[in-house]
Parts: C-alpha cells; sequence; structure tokens
C-alpha cells in the first residue's frame, strides 16, 4: 500500500533524513517510534505530500507523492503533530468545511459517521476555541477518518491526552485497521506493543530497528532476568550462591535482601534458585521474572 | 473551482464572527458617510465622484487589514498543513481566499450604495458616472485585496502581513512620481503601472478597458505570485 524507497530530505545543511526505505502493507497499524527529533515528522510530511523529499520515492496506493501528488492526497487521513483546528468555527461547521474540501458525498451522514466513531457527537455545535485538548484530538481524528481514506495517517495521535482518552484513542485507532492502513508516530514506547501489528524505529533521521513489537523485544532480550526477593539472608553470601550456581550469568544487588539475577537467554533458573534458598533456610518474599521494557529496549536502540 | 468556492465560503464565514470585519466596515462607512455629507453640504452636487475619489486613500489602508489574516494566520495555526495535504491546488486555495475577501468588500460597498440612493432622492444625480465609478471602486479594491492577500502569504504574523501590505500598496500607488524623475519615454511606463493612474476615469463616467485590463492584471499577478509563494514554502 505505501512504499518508500531511500528517501532523505535536507533542510538547508541539516539532513533530517537519511536513506529511509520501508514497506507497508494494507491493514497494518505501522507504528512509528523515535525520540523527539528523529525524523518522524518529516517523514509524514513527506507521504502526505505537504513537502517533497530531496531525493528517493514514496508511492502510496501505486501513486507516486512528487508526480501525482493529488491522487495521494485523495486517498489519505492525515492528522499532523498540532491539531490543525479553527478555532472561531463550530465542530460541525468545520467537519462540513473539510467535507466539502474532501469532495465527500453523502457530506451529513459521513459527518455523523465520523463523530460518533471518535464520540464528539454531543458536542457538534460548540465552538472550537472552546474545546479541551482531548476533544480537540478527537476531532483532528475525525477530520482524518471523514472521507474513509485508504490511508491513515496520524502523527502523535495521543500526545497531550489523559490516560483513559489516550485508552479510548487506541481502541479506535485497532479498530480502523480492518479497512484502514494506518501509519502512526508516537514517541511513547506503550504506544506501539498496544496498538501496533509492526514498529519501525527511527533514531536521528535512520530506521534503526523493525518487526513486529514482540519480535523486536525478543531480538534485543539477550538474557532472562530474574528478580529475588530474600528475607534474613545475609547479603555477600546470597551473592556468592547466586554467582556459584550453573547458568547464572551476572548478579545485580539491590539491597535490602533484593536481587536482580541474570541467566542465558531461553533458560528458566528459578526452580533451583527457589530450592537453594529454601536449603539455606533464608525466607523467599519474591521470585519473579523481569520482562525487559520496551523502554530499556528503546534506550539501548537509540544510546547505542 | 468547487474548492475555491469552499474556501471562500469559510473565509466569508470567518469574517462574519470576526470583531476586526465589522470594526473595518464600520470605519470605512463612517468615513465615507462623513465624506458625503461634508462634500454634499459644500458643493451642493448630486455625485459621488468626490466621494469615491477620497475612499481610494481609505482603501489604501482598509484591504491589507481585511486581507492580513488569510493566508498567516493559516501558517501560525498549522491549518496550513491541511489545505496543502487536502486534494485541493494551492491556487485554488489562493482564490479561494482572494474571493472571500473581495466578498466582504462587495458587501461593504453594496451598503455604501445608501449615499448614491440618498443622492437621488435629495437631487437629480447622473446615474451613468454613479455606476462606473462603483466598478472603479470594485476594481481598485479588488486589486489592493490581491495585494494584501500576496503579503499575507509571505508572513505568519497578522501586523506583519498588513503591514507590508501598505507598504506594498503605497510603493505601486507612487510608482508613477519615478516617471518624474526618469522624464518620458520611461514616464509613460511608471505611469501606467500606478495604481493611481486608473480610477478617475471610472468615477468621470468613463469605463476605458485599458484601465480594466491594468487591474484585473494586478490581481492575476499578485495572485500568481502568492500561490508561488505558498509552493516555495513547501520547499523550506
Ligand atoms: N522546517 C524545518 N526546518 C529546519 N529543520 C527542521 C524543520 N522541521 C524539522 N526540522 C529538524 O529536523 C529534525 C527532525 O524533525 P521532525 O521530523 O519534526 O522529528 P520528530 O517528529 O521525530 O520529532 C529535527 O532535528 C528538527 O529540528
Ligand atoms: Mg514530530
Amino acid at each position: 500500500m505505501i512504499h518508500v524507497s531511500n528517501l532523505t530530505k535536507h533542510y538547508g545543511d541539516f539532513q533530517a533524513l537519511k536513506n529511509v526505505s520501508f514497506d507497508v502493507a494494507k491493514g497494518e497499524i505501522l507504528g512509528f517510534l523515535g525520540p523527539n527529533g528523529a525524523g518522524k515528522t518529516t517523514t509524514m510530511r513527506i507521504l502526505t505530500g505537504y513537502m517533497p523529499p530531496t531525493s528517493g520515492t514514496v508511492t502510496v496506493a501505486g501513486y507516486d507523492v512528487t508526480t501525482d501528488s493529488l491522487e495521494v492526497r485523495k486517498r489519505l487521513g492525515y492528522l499532523p503533530e498540532t491539531v490543525p483546528l479553527y478555532p472561531e468555527m463550530t465542530v460541525w461547521g468545520y467537519l462540513d468545511f473539510m467535507a466539502r474540501l474532501r469532495g465527500v458525498d453523502k457530506r451529513e451522514r459521513r459527518i455523523d459517521e465520523a463523530m460518533e466513531k471518535v464520540r464528539i457527537a454531543d458536542h457538534a455545535d460548540v465552538m472550537i476555541g472552546k474545546l479541551s485538548k482531548g476533544y480537540r484530538q478527537r476531532l483532528g481524528l475525525a477530520q482524518a477518518l471523514l472521507h474513509d481514506p485508504e490511508v491513515l495517517i496520524l502523527d502523535e495521535p495521543t500526545i497531550g491526552l489523559d490516560p483513559r482518552q489516550i485508552i479510548e484513542v487506541r481502541e479506535l485507532i485497532r479498530g480502523l485497521a480492518q479497512d484502514h492502513t494506518v501509519i502512526l508516530s508516537t514517541h511513547i514506547l506503550p504506544e506501539v506493543s498496544q496498538t501496533c501489528t509492526r514498529v519501525l524505529i527511527i533514531n536521528e533521521g535512520q530506521i534503526v530497528a523493525e518487526g513486529t513489537p514482540e519480535r523486536l523485544m525478543a531480538r534485543l532480550k539477550g538474557a532472562e532476568r530474574i528478580f529475588v526477593q530474600l528475607a534474613g539472608a545475609d547479603g555477600n553470601e546470597a551473592r556468592r550462591l547466586f554467582q556459584s550456581m550453573d547458568g547464572i550469568l551476572a548478579v545485580d544487588d539491590k539491597g535490602n535482601g533484593a536481587y536482580e539475577v541474570e541467566c542465558a537467554l531461553g533458560t528458566d533458573k528459578r526452580p533451583e534458585i527457589a530450592r537453594a534458598v529454601v536449603n539455606r533456610g533464608w525466607g523467599l518474599l519474591e521470585l519473579r521474572p523481569v520482562g525487559m521494557s520496551l523502554e530499556e529496549i528503546f534506550l539501548k536502540l537509540t544510546t547505542e | 473551482m468547487k474548492n475555491t468556492l469552499t474556501i471562500a465560503r469559510r473565509e466569508i464565514q470567518a469574517y462574519f464572527v470576526s470583531p476586526i470585519a465589522y470594526v473595518v466596515a464600520a470605519a470605512f462607512l463612517a468615513v465615507m458617510g462623513y465624506f458625503f455629507a461634508m462634500i454634499l453640504y459644500y458643493s451642493r452636487e448630486a455625485t459621488m465622484r468626490y466621494t469615491l475619489g477620497n475612499m481610494t486613500t481609505v482603501l489604501l489602508f482598509v484591504a491589507p487589514i481585511l486581507t492580513m489574516r488569510l493566508l498567516a494566520e493559516e501558517q501560525r495555526m498549522g491549518t496550513i498543513e491541511l489545505l496543502l495535504t487536502a486534494p485541493v491546488k494551492d491556487w485554488e486555495v489562493v482564490l479561494g481566499k482572494f474571493l472571500g475577501s473581495l466578498t466582504l468588500y462587495a458587501c461593504m460597498l453594496g451598503v455604501s450604495l445608501y449615499f448614491p440612493f440618498v443622492l437621488t432622492i435629495v437631487g437629480n444625480p447622473d446615474l451613468g458616472p454613479m455606476v462606473s465609478g462603483y466598478v472603479g471602486m470594485l476594481l481598485l479594491g479588488g486589486a489592493l485585496l490581491s495585494l494584501g492577500v500576496l503579503t499575507s502569504s509571505l508572513t505568519q504574523n497578522q501586523i506583519v502581513s498588513a503591514v507590508l501590505g501598505v507598504v506594498l500598496i503605497v510603493l505601486l500607488w507612487l510608482v508613477s512620481a519615478l516617471g518624474d524623475v526618469t522624464g518620458a519615454p520611461l514616464s509613460g511606463v511608471f505611469q501606467y503601472l500606478a495604481l493611481s493612474g486608473h480610477f478617475y476615469d471610472f468615477f468621470k463616467g468613463v469605463i476605458d478597458t485599458r484601465d480594466v485590463i491594468y487591474y484585473l492584471s494586478v490581481i492575476a499577478a499578485a495572485l500568481f505570485l502568492a500561490t508561488r509563494v505558498l509552493e516555495t514554502r513547501r520547499w523550506r
């Protein structure tokens, strides 16, 4: 559905994108993950035809964004990073304007449907300037959905929302995946693991990793970590005990009888640890695996 | 064309909820009423010629105020991103903005028809010059508004847009003075280029196609340049 190859973008002397290539299949929700300044917004602006690339090609639904910009734009819904709203218009008036601009037929019905989808129908006659941040974001989404586009491009769609609203928006996006192709960008990790079918990690204008959220996690998980909380144990003795066990790579003393034990990938040393601890007559208060969070993976990726 | 009208329509709606538009329209009509009354009182002549002549100077400031918001505010608010990624051509955006401001201006002129109407009651005016005078006002206004659209495309700041507009219009207004410096044959060219040299005939009752073509050319050139400015902004 979307094909990006060797995309570069210069702002003056500054190179914001360096040879970015990727494909997005129909029905995918692609997460574009990267810290601020990584080049997410730049990529999306090129995809939507807002600005041309310095070099490289982008096709959306078979149309080239530079030579067939209007055809591409007809098939896109776009929610820019700063939600583009006219404060002096009402919610309904704004959607009506966008529907006309997009040449939507059966305007009234489509507007009602879009308002229903993002749950803003009860605010139809409210002036946009008076809307809360959450409602503005929803209205931005409604505008992007209005014409039922094949491809949706959402730049940081949950930024500035409260946790409940974030969950709502994520559900909404997941619900869209059946008949839309979605690209969303975020610099917040939980977002991608909860919404996306595939993730691209971008840093300093380059794609540094790609895969399903699970695969990415597994790929970076070089080891299994186990958290152990003991009672009545002598600190150094416990440490030595763990180090003496087979298959244990490292021991982290967290203080107050807590340890993090690292063992080889694909092994689970919990039974051995439990037995050894009980044999010494110490209390075992807690014993659980520590999954390396995407957050840590991300830190790893972008600090490399 | 449909897109152009959609954009013009939104612009007109925005004017009608904007205090600036009301204040400017009211001031325009109040000043016009003042000129009208004074001129009528002293000259006792049933004509709009001098009133309209005075209003051209007022228009020089009014037009950039009406247009200052048009593209500058879209760029400041980021809504330009919406327009430039919608299936709409850049020139349709610019033309829509221009038509929006022209409509408001035409409404102001429409309300001011009250003054010639008064003349037909108190006197027996010659209708021809009044009609051509209003045609001239519409063309001159259109030219000034298009120049305002152009300066509005150059900045995100409405005040900067208005000031640039006034400066550009005054320069084009006075460009005929250059002719006095250079002398013939260039003076004729500068004379023709000046905004100020093309409305007196209208007010006297003459519609000269050269004047009409002049104003339409200014409009076309200004809107073309505004479109180009919008396009090059994409490249930044
Ligand atoms: N219009 C611009 N002019 C100059 N530099 C820009 C412009 N837009 C973005 N940049 C720079 O390009 C880099 C990528 O920006 P952006 O794509 O907005 O990143 P992200 O959306 O991932 O935070 C940043 O370093 C930013 O400062
Ligand atoms: Mg961004």
